[in-house]
């Protein structure tokens, strides 16, 4: 059992859903985007993402775009992920890497793994890397016990929620809907039908994400879901304000408006 | 040799290509290379791509001798493979064609593409043109400038351009950019992909619609005389070198190279030299050489050639480049541009500027080799969308003005 893995059962104990919630390094500072995490924790995220900007993010909006590319212009690297992990860890939430599968790879596994451990991380997960292309990934992560998430989407065959749910640890990330991370108006019908095909297939934790903006979304999620994973929405709240003390507050009255969302008191 | 080299299966060379990519899109990559794998044993897909290739782009496509040119190759004799002469204009068609008829057989009616010189976004345009498909195809902004008359034949032929203005604003961009609307719109959509690169089973694939240049190249070569010393083509994604490499990989006395953009020189940081200058990283959804960072973020490609201007490489060139079987060779824009003079003035054809590269190199070899040497070249497209940049290169257009 994982840090993670703890804190998600005992949410569940609480008869509510996790929040979930993603900021990537280095937008607009290493520094600041730190501190961004931090204020998400204590504004009621349950568990981080930290997302490490990559140059060729497919499976992301221009939301989640413009944030990683303007890390990465600002010297964003690898190791400052690490750095993230260790202060969202020190201040109390369970925390996973979010990365595309190249900087892993470049980083080296084993490494990337060493250095996930020591930071507090509980695990990763890999947008672009399924559990059948994942064998090196696998190999590094099992001797560390770290979590190995991975994503099911509702083009997904019986065959593939099967082997995705067993190689899968932590939670599986079901992708709410076909396409790339963004506010939407409205989460995919589909969601509530694949979460429950998800454990269906065995999975014991399964979250939901792409598409979940608003209090009223989480809470409609947090019915069928053990977690709500927001990205996009907490994002906008650092795009959209240079003031950095503005910038939190945004990001304080969206973490909260989601936070009643998973208690069903939108 | 122990192992044919030929029509080599994915979804791994040795060590490159396989599959990374988003779950989402893995269902539609199962589908694609289902329904390829029933149509390469149905005779009527066969029979189809073949009455198209005749009777629409109409191959075969010739052999060429330049005597005139070939005397800047050290007085070797040099023969091209005439991929410019296809309808469209290169090579780009073959595959085309191939991928709206698996469209057509999976039942979905919206194709997609990317395209970096345009050619392959003209060539999708047309395939849906002729296939009643609808097409939507991306291109990276700088490149919608840099051959802005493509952008208006694709529109022309009624498909919807996106210029691409993130990243690079290159080829690369205009691939993430496909993908997105690929996982967003799979159920409608077919992802016609313009090179022997990206996931599994676009490498085999695209090789197998192409492998045609290689095939028709060497009975021709064989009724000249014979077996050339080398074949050489130039290297983007990879996708007309392969097609032409693939029918004489078995022959050992061939020697293939592929000419990589080398952009300003690959010193200087700014080339498209994936295997010269990169490492070996997952770009696309494979693995294989990448221009990239010490954090495996990747790094902006440069060349004069739109169409060459891409940070990565099919993985099938990567596996060629490590056993040695190919080799590649970093080519200069100047070098390029020397050669795409000296083959329009003597000899009257004008190449595409990603093909000249691949000339560049027959002049390099033809001077190591002597007059001895036969060489064939892949003249991969013809240089009417360059006519632009090789007039502001040449500073043509201000010559004229002034005169
Ligand atoms: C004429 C021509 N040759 C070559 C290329 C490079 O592609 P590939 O390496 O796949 O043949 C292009 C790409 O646009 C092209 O238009």
């Amino acid at each position: 059992m994982s840090a993670l893995t703890d804190r998600l059962d005992a949410i569940r104990g609480e008869g509510r859903s996790a929040l979930i919630g993603y900021l990537p390094v280095g937008f607009p500072s290493v520094e600041r985007s730190v501190r961004a995490m931090e204020t998400m924790v204590a504004a009621g995220v349950d568990v981080v993402e930290v997302g490490l900007p990559y140059s060729d993010p497919v499976m992301d909006g221009p939301t989640i775009q413009v944030a990683a590319e303007r890390a990465l212009q600002g010297g964003t690297h690898i190791a400052d992920a690490f750095t993230a992990v260790r202060a969202v860890a020190d201040a109390g939430a369970p925390v996973v890497v979010m990365s595309y599968y190249n900087p892993m790879l470049q980083y080296g596994l084993e490494r990337f793994a060493d250095d996930l451990v020591a930071a507090g991380g509980s695990g990763a997960i890999t947008p672009d890397l399924t559990p059948d292309a994942a064998g090196l990934w696998l190999s590094a992560a099992r001797p560390r016990h770290l979590d190995t998430i991975f994503l099911v989407a509702p083009s997904s065959t019986q065959e593939r929620l099967h082997m995705t749910v067993a190689e899968t640890t932590g939670f599986v990330y079901a992708a709410s809907l076909m396409g790339v991370t963004g506010e939407r108006a409205s989460v995919g019908a589909g969601a509530e039908q694949l979460v429950a095909a998800t454990r269906a297939a065995g999975a014991a934790r399964v979250c939901v994400g792409l598409g979940v903006s608003t209090g009223a979304q989480a809470a409609d999620v947090a019915r069928f879901a053990d977690g709500v994973i927001v990205g996009s929405a907490l994002v906008r709240c650092l795009l959209d304000h240079e003031d950095e003390d503005a910038a939190l507050d945004a990001l304080r009255a969206k973490t909260a408006e989601l936070a009643r969302g998973v208690r069903g008191e939108s | 040799m122990t192992q044919s080299l030929s029509g080599a299966a994915g979804p791994f060379f040795g060590a490159f290509g396989g599959r990374f990519v988003p779950e989402a899109l893995v269902a539609a990559l199962d589908e694609l290379t289902d329904a390829y794998d029933k149509a390469k044993h149905d005779p009527a897909f066969g029979e189809e791509l073949d009455r198209l290739a005749r009777e629409y782009t109409g191959r075969p496509s010739i052999m060429t001798e330049v005597p005139r040119f070939a005397a800047h190759c050290g007085g070797a004799r040099v023969f091209l493979k005439r991929e410019d002469l296809n309808h469209t204009g290169s090579h780009k068609i073959n595959n085309v064609l191939g991928q709206a008829l698996l469209t057509k057989r999976i039942g979905k009616t919206r194709v997609i593409a990317e395209t970096g010189a345009g050619q392959h976004g003209v060539a999708a345009a047309t395939a849906a043109a002729l296939m009643d498909l609808e097409c939507t195809v991306y291109m990276g902004e700088e490149d919608t400038e840099r051959q802005a008359l493509n952008v208006a034949r694709m529109r022309l032929l009624g498909a919807t351009v996106v210029p691409v203005t993130t990243g690079s604003r290159t080829l690369r961009d205009a691939i993430n950019e496909a993908y997105r609307d690929w996982v967003t719109n799979v159920e409608t959509t077919n992802y016609i992909f313009g090179t022997a690169a990206g996931p599994h089973p676009f490498p085999e694939m695209v090789r197998d619609f192409q492998r045609v240049i290689g095939r028709e190249a060497r009975e021709q070569m064989m009724a000249l005389g014979g077996l050339p010393d080398a074949v050489l083509a130039c290297v983007g994604g990879g996708s007309n070198a392969i097609g032409v490499f693939d029918a004489f990989l078995d022959d050992d006395g061939v020697r293939l190279v592929g000419c990589e953009a080398a952009g300003d020189g690959v010193q200087t940081g700014k080339h498209a030299s994936s295997i010269t200058g990169g490492r070996p990283g997952v770009l696309h959804g494979a693995m294989s050489y990448v221009l990239q960072d010490g954090d495996g973020q990747t790094q902006p490609s440069h060349s004069i050639s739109a169409g060459l201007d891409y940070p990565g490489v099919g993985p099938q060139h990567a596996w060629l480049a490590d056993m040695g079987r190919a080799e590649y060779w970093p080519v200069t824009d100047p070098e390029a541009m020397e050669a795409f003079r000296l083959l329009s003035r003597t000899e009257g054809i004008l190449p595409a500027i990603e093909s000249a590269h691949a000339l560049a190199g027959a002049m390099k070899l033809g001077r190591e080799l002597g007059p001895d040497a036969t060489l064939l070249v892949n003249l991969s497209g013809r240089g009417d969308k360059d006519v632009e940049t090789a007039a502001t290169y040449f500073n043509l257009l201000d010559e004229e003005s002034q005169q």
